[in-house]
């Protein structure tokens, strides 16, 4: 098991306090610049019903499941009360070169 | 973490220009409605449970934009509701026992009894205030107010979300066919809601869950049920105490009895927002109706009867929904021009499905509309 760098896009794709759906294999991640332009990373699906949190709203350092208002911090994956109980997985990202890129364990 | 499959549009289910009626020409066979009978197994056979859901087209940017949290629109609307149940309460009880007093209680019962529902949903979508603990405060309050458990009723209505009138999911479905009209009757004042909730709060005070709401409420969320089960009932036994000691009425008149006193239009505005339209579909544009109102009624339903907006993009605040409204009409049925044009379907089709429960109302889309997807008429069509 070792850690894969992916590339994900060019900084400039993601807007500060944004966020947007990278798809990798069968597989989906969501990826966060902050307002601060840090990136972050995690698993791209809501752990309440599998929705797609790029769709939702970055408020800080939260990300709103666009369907049902579960809320998540996206630099630790935690869960911030119902309707998610179960916290997000996290991914390591680093910038180099102007790109994006995303830690993929294979 | 599988990527889900994207729902493909039903190419040639092009909705009819008008509104159209479905009938079934065979004998008509009454659905099982609940959570734990087989047409949740079915449901899921259809594809139809936690499905991806048909969206009109918006861009990221103005989505963002239409998103955004503030708490001004959501604290001016609670400082007006609140202040007129303090002006209209103390009319109530300076008059009370001539004639004088009813018009006061009218308004008094609308605000707790109504206004309170649309309250009660647009803080547990977190979408009222951009502050967190306002939404919670306004969230329990008019939760109270229109004895919906907080807690069962935030998963309830995640649910209702999720699968949107899918039969044997949705646990709102308020008229499951052939609605009976004795219950549609006995609903303008709440009571079968309100002896229901009473015995679940009483079941809930003693810890136990039933069988349909451990289908949607996590074990982990049960003790927080209990709780607020208990700090009702005792609520309740301090305003039913002070009754009794006052030998009086007048404390019910507050708190309790607004609810079924008032929650007649709450009554009707849930009516308008999916009954008489289709089941079983994965387009918000076939099963959701959005109303044009006039100011007072859209204060009361906090801008719901833009229903078709709210199902479709639930992360909206009400503020925002008349602008969504602007950005995908081109993509949606026309919008109802009053609440009694919406009636004037609604009840005649309530009328047919009690002999014909297949009976529904087809919703038109302009013909430069994106197609419905994925319409389960033939599901509807062959019941089981």
């Amino acid at each position: 098991m070792t850690d894969q760098w992916i590339d994900v896009c060019a900084v400039g794709e993601i807007n500060e306090e944004d966020v947007i759906r990278f798809d990798h294999g069968q597989h989906t991640y969501a990826v966060y610049r902050s307002a601060d332009s840090e990136f972050f990373a995690t698993a791209g699906l809501c752990t309440h019903e599998s929705i797609h949190l790029a769709d939702g709203l970055v408020m800080e350092h939260v990300i709103e499941c666009p369907k049902h208002n579960g809320r998540f911090d996206y630099r630790s994956g935690k869960a911030l009360g119902a309707p998610v109980c179960v916290n997000l997985k996290t991914y390591q990202v680093r910038v180099e070169a102007g790109r994006v890129l995303l830690a993929i364990t294979v | 973490m599988q990527v889900p499959k994207t729902i493909k549009l039903a190419e040639n289910n092009k909705m009819p220009e008008q509104n159209a009626a479905y009938e079934n020409r065979d004998k008509p066979v009454p659905r099982d409605y609940r959570l734990i009978g087989p047409e949740a197994a079915k449901a899921a056979q259809k594809g139809l449970v936690s499905a991806t859901w048909y969206q009109s087209p918006i861009s990221r940017k103005r989505m963002k934009e239409l998103m955004q949290r503030r708490d001004g629109p959501a604290l001016r609307d609670t400082a007006i509701w609140l202040l007129s149940m303090v002006v209209t309460g103390f009319g109530g009880y300076w008059f009370w026992g001539s004639w004088a007093c009813v018009p006061f209680f009218f308004v008094y019962g609308l605000l707790y009894g109504t206004a309170s529902n649309a309250r009660w949903h647009e803080a547990g979508h977190g979408t009222a205030f951009k502050t967190r603990w306002m939404n919670d405060a306004v969230y329990q309050l008019s939760s109270f107010m229109f004895m919906f458990e907080p807690q069962v009723w935030r998963w309830s209505h995640a649910r209702h979300h999720t699968d949107t009138i899918i039969v044997g999911r949705d646990p709102e479905i308020v008229e499951p066919r052939p609605p009976s009209l004795i219950n549609m009757v006995l609903s303008l004042f709440r009571m079968p809601y309100a002896l229901k909730t009473m015995g679940s709060v009483c079941r809930h005070a003693v810890g136990r869950m039933d069988e349909e709401e451990q289908t949607f409420i996590p074990e982990s969320e049960w003790p927080k049920v209990v709780r607020d089960a208990r700090i009702w009932l005792v609520i309740y036994g301090l305003v039913v105490g002070a009754a009794l000691y006052l030998q009086s009425w007048l404390p019910l008149m507050f708190i309790g009895l607004p609810t079924l006193y008032g929650g007649w239009l709450s009554y009707l505005f849930g009516l308008t927002q999916h009954v008489g339209l289709a089941e079983d579909v994965l387009d918000h544009r076939s099963n959701c109706r959005t109303i044009y109102m006039n100011p007072v009624l859209r204060f009361m339903y906090l801008d719901m009867n833009y229903h078709l907006e709210h199902h479709m993009y639930p992360m909206v605040p009400f503020h925002a929904l008349a602008q969504l409204h602007e950005e995908i009409r081109h993509d949606c049925p026309p919008p109802y021009t009053s609440l009694f044009e919406a009636f004037k379907e609604i009840l005649p089709t309530i009328w047919k499905q009690r002999k014909d429960p297949t009976y529904f109302i087809r919703r038109p889309l302009p013909q430069r509309a994106e197609p419905t997807a994925t319409a389960r008429a033939e599901a509807e069509s062959t019941p089981a």
